[in-house]
């Protein structure tokens, strides 16, 4: 990983080729795409326009569904979620930086649920890093990586991408 | 400063929300921050985040009150948080039961959060410092003393209007001397620096010592209302009537009564507040109640958003001191 910044770009690109693919073999040309606040939001934002979504991009929060609350507290400042469109029976696309223990998916798709009920939810993600705690898997995946406990995988941005690991020696 | 402590834990995060006085600025802004992301909660098809599930909250009401009770119970709902309502006058203090037997009782059933209101000034500062360590509590509204939801409500509601507060002017207009309401109003204009806060009444009803407060006392509403950028009516309590200090309500209306002439003193962009409920014909006219320019059920919705935010504030400290 000592190339980090051209790794993003790399992986993005991965994973717009999985996405075309998708979009082309099932006929999900009115598919909604939501990203996961923030470094999920990064990187829908940049498969939102590859892809030339029409709808705009739905943003999602999920401070409010975590599961750990009880344990580490809310922190302030929670930008809102923004869902401009109505999911109601729709395909969806969720977009996350790391998907680790599956926890935020979790989280993500509660959230989403007390939306509406959408047809479907597909999950694309920049890095697997495996290690899930939940029976929750990618369908489009950037990059996937092996790390040692007590190590983190941390997108930085928003303008230039990075992906930072940091943690234990 | 002792007694206002016990609202902040050793990291200055909120624990208990009982007065207005001893929250800085940039705490006041993260609250007013924090409340606006659980306005868009109150805008969705399902209002509900799972933020407090399995937490329970008792609303302990010592007087009556529909609006502060009803969207304090709508908040922790919305938190998804289990709610206890308990109207004290009408039971267990009546069968003898001393106050902190109510308190311990309660606490033997696990609460969580006590919501006090209450007619004795200084009632949750009181509670919070008897309650057990992981309980939380907020001030409904304290006799005279203090009604800090309902300030930080208002704030909410003027920054949506008027975002920058160090430019407004501020008129607060009616019986201050009896309004808990009007005191935390004037704490919180202060903390946001707000240069120019008036309080307009009969002299009667206005406080001698209100300059130490930061507010400068009107007792015309010609002089005080003119340039405002927010008008507050605050709610005349009709039960004064009757005692000297007051004139009749068809004359009280007639000089403080806020109706189109008067409020045409104000800035054209002025809006009107009042916290409710409202006496129409009283201290407000009717036309204007319900004008564009009144923001009055606007917070009526702003302050279960506020109210959510202080209680998942205030949740998330217990939270961090168990580990």
């Amino acid at each position: 990983m000592n190339d980090a910044t051209t790794d993003v770009k790399q992986c993005v690109d991965e994973m717009i080729t999985q996405i075309r693919a998708e979009i082309a073999n099932n006929d999900l040309s009115e598919m909604l795409m939501i990203g996961i606040h923030t470094g999920g939001v990064w990187i829908a934002e940049r498969l939102h326009k590859k892809l030339n979504i029409e709808p705009p991009l739905g943003k999602l929060n999920i401070a409010f569904y975590r599961d750990d609350f009880s344990r580490i507290g809310t922190h302030p400042q929670v930008t809102p979620s923004k869902l401009p469109f109505d999911i109601e029976d729709k395909h969806l696309l969720l977009v996350d930086d790391v998907l680790y223990t599956g926890r935020t998916i979790r989280a993500a798709l509660n959230e989403i649920f007390d939306y509406g009920r959408p047809a479907s939810v597909r999950l694309a993600v920049l890095i697997d890093r495996g290690e899930h705690e939940l029976p929750i898997q990618a369908d489009f995946v950037g990059k996937r990586i092996t790390l040692k406990q007590g190590e983190h995988a941390k997108l930085t941005g928003p303008e230039y991408l990075t992906l930072e690991i940091t943690g234990t020696e | 400063m002792t007694g206002n402590n016990i609202q902040l834990d050793a990291k200055g995060r909120l624990k208990h929300f009982l007065t207005i006085e001893g929250i800085d600025r940039s705490l006041f802004i993260e609250i007013l921050d924090y409340a606006e992301s659980f306005a868009a909660v109150g805008e969705r098809a399902v209002k509900k985040v799972p933020l407090l599930r399995g937490k329970t909250i008792a609303n302990l009401f010592f007087e009556p009150s529909t609006r502060t009770r009803t969207t304090f119970e709508l908040a922790a709902k919305r938190l998804s948080a289990d709610v206890l309502n308990l109207n004290i006058l009408s039971s267990a203090t009546k069968k003898g039961e001393t106050l902190l037997d109510t308190l311990q009782t309660l606490e033997a059933m696990h609460c969580d959060m006590f919501i006090i209101r209450h007619a004795n000034s200084g009632a949750a500062h009181f509670i919070a410092s008897q309650v057990a360590p992981h309980i939380r509590v907020i001030n409904g509204g304290d006799g005279r003393h203090s009604h800090p939801t309902q300030a930080m409500l208002d704030m909410f509601t003027i920054r949506k209007h008027k975002p920058d507060f160090t430019r407004l002017k501020v008129a607060i207009i009616g019986d201050v001397a009896h309004s808990r309401v009007a005191r935390s109003e004037i704490h919180a204009l202060s903390v946001l620096g707000v240069p120019e806060i008036r309080v307009i009444g009969p002299k009667t009803l206005i406080p001698n010592d209100i300059s130490s407060l930061g507010a400068h006392p009107y007792y015309d509403m010609n002089d005080g209302l003119k340039d405002v950028d927010v008008v507050m009516m605050l709610r005349l309590q009709r039960e004064r009537m009757c005692s000297a200090l007051l004139p009749s309500e068809h004359e009280y209306f007639k000089r403080y009564g806020l109706n189109e002439e008067k409020l045409a003193l104000a800035k054209p962009d002025a809006i009107v507040m009042h916290p409710g409920p409202i006496n129409r014909g009283i201290e407000i006219d009717s036309q204007i109640a319900d004008s564009e320019r009144s923001v009055i059920l606007q917070q009526v919705s702003h302050g279960i958003a506020v109210r959510m935010a202080i209680m998942a504030m205030i949740m998330g400290s217990q939270s961090e001191e168990a580990h």
